[in-house]
């Protein structure tokens, strides 16, 4: 097999190339922050004491950890234009309806995870700490800077990392609704060059690298904060 | 819904089978259960090399479990596309393709369980039974597997669940799985997409949710067994 890398140079391949990193980026960066919020909302809610709320919510996050999450996006992107009215469907036809539905999904679909994660952190402290921090004379606020806070992190942040890798990995599903990420990109220049390999292997690296700085990441934070006390 | 469910039930479920390949969610349930059998064994040398003592092994499983782990598994299923045939000489069909690279990807995780799983035994097993006589195989094979599966059954059990819900995905390749089933009846039915694929999640969400239901009972039965209660 002969590898050639000049289709790089010639059209503009690399400039797809750059445009699929850089919308797998953005997509990334708007899923996570979206689910970021959506989860504390969600973590919120369910500590309300009121028992339909709670069931609901947790209908919600059984819903996106069960189901896959390309059916998740196909669900948002083929299904929910048919609730919406015409004009506003129109509307949303006009301008990047792929990428705001692929948004949509992966925030939610994050949310439920990232709810979970934060939801253990919580939990995991028990009320005799803060009973105690109070007790040795410190302010509320004291006991959760110096206390509760730095103990729930170091069980939620190697999770919530975790799942920020996996959501990484997820924007890659949005290709099949046709938003014009990495590996859509791919997929269109191998149909246009034929040089399958190199496109291939470009992109993996890619994939790669973004993974490997979450995970080291992840590595860092575990050797940096370990955790206060076996669960 | 209900009416999607009525008339495409039987393709939803095993596809065009008896008039062509089994397809549907008994293909989906048929990749993810073989996808998860073929690479336990690929797992176990893995979790081996990464929990021994021998530089090299653990060197080469430490980078194959990081590479696998860091690549979607779309690209990985486009690489296998692209090598199997050149590799064997001969056209693989999509459902081989859509395995081989579900293997490739699950011995990574299922190798990071087999490893949590060597960890979690006290050394004192270990030691002990290297301490009586026994060879590292003997004691691997007789007294640290039969302990630590054990224990990882309900990792294992969830891993089931994660690799049932990533093969959803394998229908880009054109392998007749349940999701593949839903995007051809939403193209019979033009108007009822919503309905269609939320037909298609309930699918999932039901056998998911009662097999991730199943590892908590059989974690809970562990952890009671472990206590000497049961």
């Amino acid at each position: 097999m002969e590898f050639d890398w000049g289709f790089l140079g010639t059209g503009n391949y690399a400039q797809k190339l750059a445009t699929g990193v850089l919308t797998t980026l953005e997509l990334f960066g708007t899923a996570w922050v979206g689910g970021f919020i959506i989860a504390l909302l969600i973590v919120a809610l369910r500590a309300v004491p009121f028992k339909p709320l709670g069931m609901l919510m947790r209908l919600f996050v059984e819903y996106h950890r069960n189901v896959p999450t390309v059916v998740q996006i196909m669900v948002w992107y083929f299904g929910m234009p048919q609730l919406l009215p015409d004009d506003l469907r129109m509307w949303i036809n006009r301008g990047q309806s792929e990428f705001l539905f692929a948004t949509v999904a992966l925030s939610l679909n994050v949310s439920a995870y990232f709810s979970e994660d934060i939801r253990s952190g919580l939990r995991a402290i028990p009320h005799t700490q803060v009973e105690a921090g109070r007790s040795i004379g410190l302010s509320a606020v004291s006991v959760m800077r110096y206390v509760t806070v730095p103990q729930a992190l170091r069980i939620s942040v190697p999770p919530l990392l975790n799942r920020s890798l996996i959501l990484f990995k997820d924007t890659s599903l949005a290709m099949v609704i046709g938003v014009t990420e990495l590996t859509y990109q791919v997929k269109a220049i191998e149909n246009l060059t034929f040089r399958s390999f190199e496109v291939f292997a470009i992109s993996t690296l890619i994939y790669l690298a973004c993974s490997l700085l979450i995970m080291g990441l992840g590595a860092w934070f575990g050797k940096r904060f370990p955790p206060a006390f076996k669960v | 819904m209900l009416d999607i469910l009525s008339n495409y039930g039987v393709m939803f479920l095993v596809g065009s089978w008896p008039n062509g390949p089994i397809g549907g969610f008994a293909a989906t349930i048929i990749l993810a259960g073989l996808g998860v059998l073929l690479s336990f064994p690929l797992a176990l040398l893995i979790g081996l090399a990464r929990a021994g003592s021998l530089r090299w092994p653990r060197y080469l499983a430490t980078a194959w479990v990081y590479t696998f782990r860091g690549i979607p598994l779309v690209m990985i299923i486009f690489w296998a596309y692209f090598i199997l045939p050149r590799m064997t000489g001969v056209t693989v069909p999509a459902f081989v393709t859509a395995l081989c690279a579900i293997v490739i990807y699950e011995s990574a995780f299922l190798g990071e369980i087999v490893r949590a799983g060597l960890q979690g035994l006290p050394a004192g097993q270990t030691e002990a039974a290297r301490a009586s006589g026994l060879s590292y195989a003997q004691t691997m094979w007789n007294v640290i597997l039969p302990q630590a599966l054990t224990n990882m059954l309900p990792s294992l059990v969830n891993q089931f669940v994660s690799t049932i819900k990533a093969t959803s995905i394998v229908y880009v390749i054109g392998v007749q799985e349940v999701t593949f089933a839903a995007q051809q009846i939403n193209s019979i039915e033009l108007n009822s997409a919503l309905q269609t694929f939320l037909v298609l999640a309930a699918f999932y969400f039901v056998a998911c949710y009662v097999i991730s239901s199943l590892a908590q009972l059989l974690e809970q039965k562990l952890a009671r067994k472990r206590l000497g209660l049961a």
